[in-house]
């Protein structure tokens, strides 16, 4: 078969909910065109990671070559995009459709289309895809498949008659999605003979092979030894070794226009790969870069420190290893006065915040305590000029400040409409501007416009706990507004802790700090004095509560000789007095950081 | 050679225990069985010759200050057993002139009646396990006998022993500062120089812990466990029995010198199941543990030559450890010389200066440091903070 014969390549990703059954469906794709065999088939075969395993998402982009022999009697060449599916990797899912010309929507045929969903399915369609609808877990009793294409049509717009009855998990009806991608999907178009243009769709480090770079050629030919430049970086490489994922990595001698593969070209760091970049001959560069290339803006901030000092280098080489796979990470040394030595690390999100975390914790071994998570504020100071804030600990002077800018966000929640009262109070405590609010049958749907700092604490921990795991959330970032905001700090013992202080809406800061004084107090262990833990702002202490000191803790009888006993004891407290912090006086457990900053309220 | 003793001297005592009681008590969580058959007293008696034949030789050439038979119950051995038991002792070890031997006996009718032939065969004190002056109390801690026994059994250690002491368990179950203040107070006018007062605590393994998981058994919150403990402060001082150790009270020169000699951090074999030892031995010093079974332990000895199964070198930090949580229940408090000879530094000037400046400890005339009043009933955070 020739690379040129586009009409039988069809290139598609699938676009689904957590949960509603994407990578089951691509586990049943492949296994359809025979691409594993039964006993190299695990669960997620796309999901690598652990975490993404375990979470069911996506944070790679993954591809895979399928060969597709349609009832038509032509065999086609099927290339399946993995997108990540979160909202922290919008660019990331961006790419990735840009590298398609079509989509499997994919909804469980119980649960209906959810926030998340929306978001994905409209990117794709902003990149001009073809869509399939694709209804999953029809063989559970509480489908209702019919209900759900009205609700596809109605909130989506996408004519839903001919959506796909299917069941992932048992296999039912796999075929027909796959005469579907042939049937509706369109083919790729492209020139042969045009000056190479491809673009760099996601990349990670191998440690065998270094960087692995995901392509999807456009226009002219990628062959092995072909010197390329990257058009976004200007840095140029050779590539040495071409293929695709069948799933297994094969080699092939090249990629023409319309097809999806992956190459190595002798690269470092896979921040010298930048997702989005246009990949071109160096010796005939193409006229114009793709369009929509950005490079990775972190959005939350908040410092990483390990728990026990010694492991600061530790940490420092585990950063090291994250960043060379995820260049949308970065870290820069910070000083605590509390926390001595550690990182202050930008995320795109949440999600990608705790995932960093999880992954420095279990990959790495590593103890770490996260301190506030902050947004970038945009400071006016009187002086004129502007400074961008990541950090509370780097506030200025209050009367040097003109004026304190925050990023809001748009967000959409979808819920059944039982958990609606609580979703909105939410919003509102929240400082939550209602935007939008539709019914889309017993499911609404409510766009909100939220301050990002009211976000990054808890706001999804508790949108599930409130909805009961049905809600879904989305988000993009609106603008940046100035608001009434203060330097929160927390003091222990009268002894401020710089790493719980946090910039809070003035008309929050009581709340919030009473109930960081209330966590506190129940987290912080009972000490030989009185501690008092107090929310300040400036000089003026806004919540107060109160540690009694210990009346009473001495073993009553020791047993006789056995002193082994009571050192093992002894040995316990020493080793839990380890896994504290001491300011000033007090020892503050590591785990109080982080639970200080959930709010149950 | 220079070597063979420990960098102080605090005495050295042999602990000897006897495994074997009538009945289990629901909040005794010590290493003691319940036999149906009687115990073959004369198969242990040959094991304990082994076993201190054995620990001899890892520490010979001492002088025995005291003995303490613990059990378990050892009064339920009979006077000839303990004899052998003392002359395997001094067959091995010479003994103080003045040594105390000490025994554990329940305040029963039965036991009472042996205490003149426990005299004969050496003994010179007796510790009785009272442990109420209420006969719903004692029978809730499930005791054997009720308190007119008890007292009948106090007044027979009193005519025929120059020393006694007896235990208290307080903090029980409804115990109010009232209560027991009255109750100390009857107490003290039956002791003559020696009372054990312990607060009831909840040990793993034991009924009473299964009973408070159920919630059937309620103790006193930390707060009244506190004044409870102040009661026993304030009435023991003003009848001139204060405490030399968190737990237990003695007229001055009638504290019990086996125990002093645990919280000294002296040397001590520990013979019989379950015992623990602290030897200096070969220029170092080893926590030793036995076998906890009986029937086991005697095998292992008859086996073996002893009944040992742990000996745990211990480095110096760990014997600073020790030193610091037992010498800092006294209240003659520790030498912080003695401390820079066990680990070779000295104790944290900053922690002290913290503790002192907080008011928990004090440093005495001697130079001792000890908890204040303030720091003793929180001991167990002093010692932690000043231990690391």
């Amino acid at each position: 078969m020739t690379a040129h014969n586009f009409d039988n390549i069809r290139n598609f990703s699938i676009v689904a909910h957590i949960d509603h059954g994407k990578s089951t469906l691509a586990d049943r794709l492949i296994q359809f065109c025979g691409g594993l065999a039964e006993r190299e088939m695990v669960e997620q075969v796309l999901d690598n990671m652990d975490i993404e395993r375990e979470r069911g998402i996506t944070i790679k982009a993954q591809t895979v070559r399928l060969q597709y022999k349609a009832k038509n009697g032509n065999t086609y060449i099927l290339n399946l995009m993995d997108t990540p599916g979160h909202v922290d990797f919008a660019y990331e899912v961006s790419r990735s459709l840009a590298a398609c010309e079509g989509s499997l929507l994919v909804v469980d045929a119980s649960q209906g289309v959810e926030a998340q969903t929306l978001a994905n399915v409209y990117q794709a369609l902003d990149a001009g895809h073809e869509i399939v609808p694709v209804l999953n877990k029809v063989d559970l009793p509480a489908a209702e498949p019919d209900r759900i294409k009205e609700q596809i049509e109605e909130v989506i717009g996408l004519d839903a008659s001919d959506a796909v009855p299917i069941s992932a998990k048992t296999g039912l009806n796999i075929e027909a999605v796959l005469e579907a991608i042939v049937e509706k999907l369109p083919s790729p178009k492209g020139d042969e003979k045009a000056p190479l243009k491809a673009m760099l769709v996601d990349s990670w480090y191998d440690a065998y092979l270094g960087v692995v770079v995901l392509v999807r050629v456009i226009d002219g030919v990628l062959k092995k030894g072909t010197p390329i430049t990257m058009m976004g970086t200007g840095a140029q490489y050779h590539v040495d070794r071409i293929g695709v994922f069948s799933p297994k990595m094969t080699d092939l001698p090249q990629l023409g226009p319309g097809e999806v593969g992956f190459i190595t070209a002798q690269i470092k760091q896979v921040s010298d790969t930048r997702v989005g970049d246009t990949i071109t001959e160096t010796k005939r560069e193409c006229a114009e870069a793709l369009p929509g290339f950005k490079p990775a803006q972190p959005v939350v901030f908040c410092g990483l420190f390990p728990v026990d000092a010694a492991q600061f280098e530790d940490l420092r080489a585990a950063m090291g290893k994250l960043r060379l796979n995820d260049a949308s990470f970065s870290y820069e040394m910070e000083t605590s006065a509390a926390l001595g030595f550690g990182f202050r690390c930008g995320f795109l999100g949440l999600l990608h915040l705790e995932i960093i975390q999880e992954r420095l914790s279990r990959e790495f071994n590593l103890d770490l305590i996260a301190t506030a998570p902050s947004v970038i504020y945009k400071l006016k100071l009187t002086d004129g000029s502007e400074i961008d804030l990541h950090n509370p600990a780097d506030m200025p002077d209050v009367m040097k400040i003109e004026e304190i800018a925050e990023p809001w966000i748009r967000a959409t929640i979808m819920t059944p409409d039982e958990y609606l009262g609580g979703i909105l109070k939410l919003c509102q405590d929240r400082r939550g501007e209602q935007v939008d609010l539709n019914y889309v049958g017993k499911r609404a749907m409510v766009t909100y416009d939220l301050p990002l700092n009211e976000v990054v604490f808890d706001f999804y921990d508790r949108l599930k706990s409130i909805s009961k795991g049905y809600a879904s959330f989305d988000y993009h970032i609106t603008e940046y507004r100035p608001g009434d905001l203060v330097k929160m700090s927390l003091l222990v013992n009268a002894e401020p802790v710089d790493a719980l202080s946090m910039l809070v809406h003035r008309t929050r800061a009581e709340m919030r700090g009473r109930a960081m004084c209330e966590k506190l107090k129940d987290l912080i262990p009972q000490h030989l004095f009185q501690i008092p833990v107090q929310a300040a702002i400036g000089g003026k202490i806004i919540a107060r509560e109160t540690i009694r000191a210990l009346r009473k803790d001495v073993t009553a009888k020791c047993y006789g000789g056995d002193i082994s006993r009571k050192r093992k004891l002894l040995d316990k407290q020493k080793e839990g007095k380890k896994r504290m912090r001491q300011f000033g006086k007090v020892e503050i457990p590591q785990e109080a950081f982080i639970a200080a900053l959930k709010m149950d309220s | 050679m220079a070597n063979d003793r420990p960098p102080f001297d605090a005495g050295f005592g042999v602990y000897v225990h006897w495994p074997f009681c009538a009945s289990k008590c629901p909040y005794c969580d010590f290493n003691s069985h319940v036999r149906h058959q009687p115990v073959d007293e004369a198969r242990f008696v040959r094991a304990f010759q082994r076993d201190i034949a054995h620990q001899a030789g890892l520490a010979p050439g001492r002088t025995v200050s005291s003995v303490f038979f613990g059990g378990g119950t050892p009064s339920l051995m009979q006077p000839a057993t303990l004899a052998a038991i003392l002359d395997a002792i001094a067959q091995h070890w010479s003994i103080a002139a003045e040594v105390e031997i000490t025994l554990e006996a329940n305040p029963t009718s039965v036991e009472a009646e042996r205490f003149r032939g426990y005299r004969t065969a050496g003994i010179n004190r007796v510790s009785l396990g009272v442990q109420a002056l209420d006969d719903d109390d004692l029978r809730a801690l499930g005791r054997m006998h009720d308190v007119d026994e008890a007292l009948w059994a106090v007044r027979v250690a009193a005519s025929i022993f120059k020393r006694y002491s007896f235990d208290l368990i307080y903090a029980r179950p409804k115990q109010t500062p009232q209560s027991w203040r009255a109750e100390l107070e009857e107490a003290i006018g039956y002791a003559a120089e020696h009372l054990s007062l312990y607060q009831l605590t909840i040990e793993p393994g034991t009924m009473f812990e299964r009973l408070h998981k159920a919630g059937k058994l309620t103790v006193p919150d930390t707060d009244m466990l506190r004044d409870l403990f102040d009661v026993t402060q304030d009435v023991c001082e003003k009848h001139g029995l204060p405490a030399y150790e968190i737990s237990n009270h003695a007229r001055p020169g009638a504290e019990c010198r086996h125990n002093l000699l645990y919280w000294r951090y002296g040397e001590y074999v520990g013979t019989g199941p379950g015992a623990h030892g602290r030897l200096w031995t070969g220029g170092q010093r080893l926590a030793f543990s036995s076998e906890k079974h009986p029937e086991t332990w005697c095998e292992r000895v008859e086996t073996q030559g002893h009944g040992l199964i742990e000996s745990e070198l211990l480095k110096g930090a760990e014997e600073g450890d020790e030193f610091l949580l037992m010498g800092l229940r006294l209240r003659e408090g520790i030498d912080p010389e003695r401390y820079r000879l066990l680990t070779g530094r000295p104790i944290d000037p900053a922690r002290t200066g913290r503790l002192l400046e907080q008011g928990f400890i004090e440093i005495l005339r001697n130079r001792n440091i000890r908890a204040s009043a303030q720091g003793v009933p929180v001991l167990d955070a002093v010692v932690a903070d000043l231990a690391i």
